[in-house]
């Protein structure tokens, strides 16, 4: 059975509202977790066949809480039949939506359940696994195949992350600054990983992986219309904006990738280019700046050059400069080599990439390879630039990028 | 990413394996598998049969030929793999490092390859 796209948007949305109220009754977040699931299960299965409910909120929070009352019923009579003193039952759940059931709560938990699924002391791959079912509403099945690891694997990582929610006794509730915006930054990185995922699917058996790209956006619609005045939140949304709009232009049919010169910005998402670099022109313009921020600015130059050739470059050169000084990390500093090129010219972008070589996080890198090679060749040094883009295609592990490194080696050849 | 733990064979490794230490050496496997698999991290593995049992199949100027074995003794060969889905190379070593194996050959971590790839 198959519910349609409105229902599943719809469930989708309601997913950590009706989890939330649970949580709050019951505690027991990894009970609440199980029964908000099996919910939405049921509404999948019954709402396309007889009709969505007036109140799906209502009708979603009393099926969980039915299979929730169930399952503390049968823990309950298990530890009876294994300790013999009398205990008594839990009364029995009204059908009826119980007071309070009828109407969404007026806080919305999704922010309070992405701080808890993003906790520190989960791993990286739990948050994004729990993040996208426990607020996301996406079923173990539908994770495991947008990371293309067997289903058991993944529900593996939900039930550990889960596990360590109770073991740990983590609280469901927002916590204190400065705590919270520390937590806030492992959600948006969690976020940022999710599309992450996404966005790199090419082709074939990762079609589905574009759904991850999707479910990141509207979690961080979700998170943004919440915190709107949070810089990093709009400047994160707009990130993931600019950049899939891009996206129907990034590859040909057959997943091969095409360099962001090359291709047909006629097929670029007009809408998101718009909303994204309002939300980011917005934010500049009376928030903090930050690094997420400056990210999407610079994607917004790109996007709104009419062609590759009328890049301003200038203005990309300086977001660059402003981002090495507020993040540590060797993959901005070779793009900001590329921008140094495009700028001064390839010998001085070549100059800035000599600072990785020593740098372990990067210099067996195939990217540092990769952006060397495209200096090289645009200082007309071609048997160099050769050389370090079969390097790079050595050292990749995206098939992807290994055949579109090749073909520019092979284009240098006579 | 995804790691391949490439998992060889010599005499020495074998006859242990069959001998009197074997199970406890699989009482090592069982609990790193065991580890593995609550972790999240393992996506599949299996053992390979004896090399003995092999087919090898080359095309001779186009014509097929399939042969038995194997049966020349090799000083090592591919006994198992494991795939892992890890947060790092590191992590995949260390989990090499632990396969019982690891004390008569040298293993291979060698990652995967994706499907996945970003534009340049």
């Amino acid at each position: 059975v198959r519910a349609g796209t409105d229902n599943v948007d719809l469930l989708r949305r309601l997913a950590p509202q009706v989890l939330g109220v649970l949580v709050r009754r019951h505690g027991q977040f990894d009970t609440c977790e199980d029964a908000v699931q099996e919910a939405l299960l049921a509404a999948a299965v019954q709402w396309p066949r007889e009709g969505v409910p007036d109140n799906p909120h209502a009708w979603l929070v009393t099926v969980a809480s039915r299979r929730m009352t169930d399952q503390l019923r049968s823990d309950h009579a298990r530890r009876r039949r294994e300790d013999t003193a009398a205990a008594q039952v839990p009364a029995d759940e009204a059908f009826a939506p119980a007071p309070g059931d009828a109407q969404p709560p007026d806080q919305d938990d999704t922010l309070t359940l992405l701080i808890l699924c993003c906790h520190p002391a989960l791993s990286p791959a739990s948050q994004l696994a729990l993040t996208l079912r426990a607020v996301g509403g996406l079923t173990t099945a539908q994770i495991a195949s947008a990371f293309l690891v067997p289903e058991a694997t993944m529900a593996q990582r939900i039930s550990r992350a889960k596990q360590r929610i109770k073991a740990t006794a983590i609280p469901f509730a927002m916590p204190p600054e400065p705590e919270r915006s520390e937590r806030l930054r492992v959600v948006l990185h969690v976020l940022y990983l999710i599309f992450n995922e996404g966005y790199i699917a090419t082709s074939g058996p990762d079609l589905q992986r574009s759904e991850l790209t999707r479910e990141a956006i509207r979690l961080t619609r979700a998170v943004h219309a919440l915190l709107p005045d949070d810089g990093e939140v709009a400047g994160l949304l707009a990130l993931m904006l600019l950049t899939d709009a891009r996206r129907p232009a990034r590859t040909h049919p057959d997943g091969t990738l095409i360099a962001l010169a090359e291709q047909d910005r006629g097929l670029w998402n007009r809408a998101y280019v718009e909303e994204g670099t309002a939300l980011i022109t917005d934010a500049l313009a009376r928030t903090p700046l930050g690094p997420y921020q400056l990210q999407a600015a610079i994607a917004a130059v790109h996007d709104e050059a009419p062609s590759a050739q009328d890049t301003d470059w200038p203005q990309i050169l300086a977001l660059y400069e402003l981002l090495e000084r507020v993040s540590d990390n060797p993959m901005v500093t070779l793009n900001h080599a590329v921008a140094v090129a495009m700028v001064e010219g390839p010998r001085a972008g070549l100059q800035l990439l000599t600072t990785l070589e020593t740098d372990d996080r990067v210099a067996a890198h195939h990217r540092l390879d990769a952006v060397r090679a495209h200096l090289l060749e645009m200082a007309g040094d071609h048997a160099a630039a050769r050389a370090g883009y079969r390097s790079a295609a050595r050292r990749t592990t995206s098939l992807p990028e290994q055949r579109y490194l090749e073909a520019r080696a092979a284009r240098l050849t006579g | 990413v995804k790691y391949m733990l490439l998992i060889y064979d010599n005499a020495k490794s074998r006859e242990t394996f069959l001998g009197e230490q074997g199970e406890d050496l699989m009482a090592e496997v069982g609990a790193i598998m065991k580890e593995l698999t609550e972790s999240g991290e393992l996506v599949g593995g299996e053992a390979l049969a004896d090399p003995s049992n092999t087919k090898t199949i080359r095309l001779v100027d186009g014509v097929p030929a399939i042969t038995d074995g194997p049966f020349a003794e090799a000083k090592e060969h591919l006994g198992g793999y494991l795939i892992v889905d890890c947060e790092s190379v590191e992590r995949a070593a260390e989990i090499a490092l632990r396969w019982p194996n690891a004390r008569f050959t040298p293993l291979e971590v060698r990652p995967l390859m994706d499907t996945s790839g970003a534009e340049m």
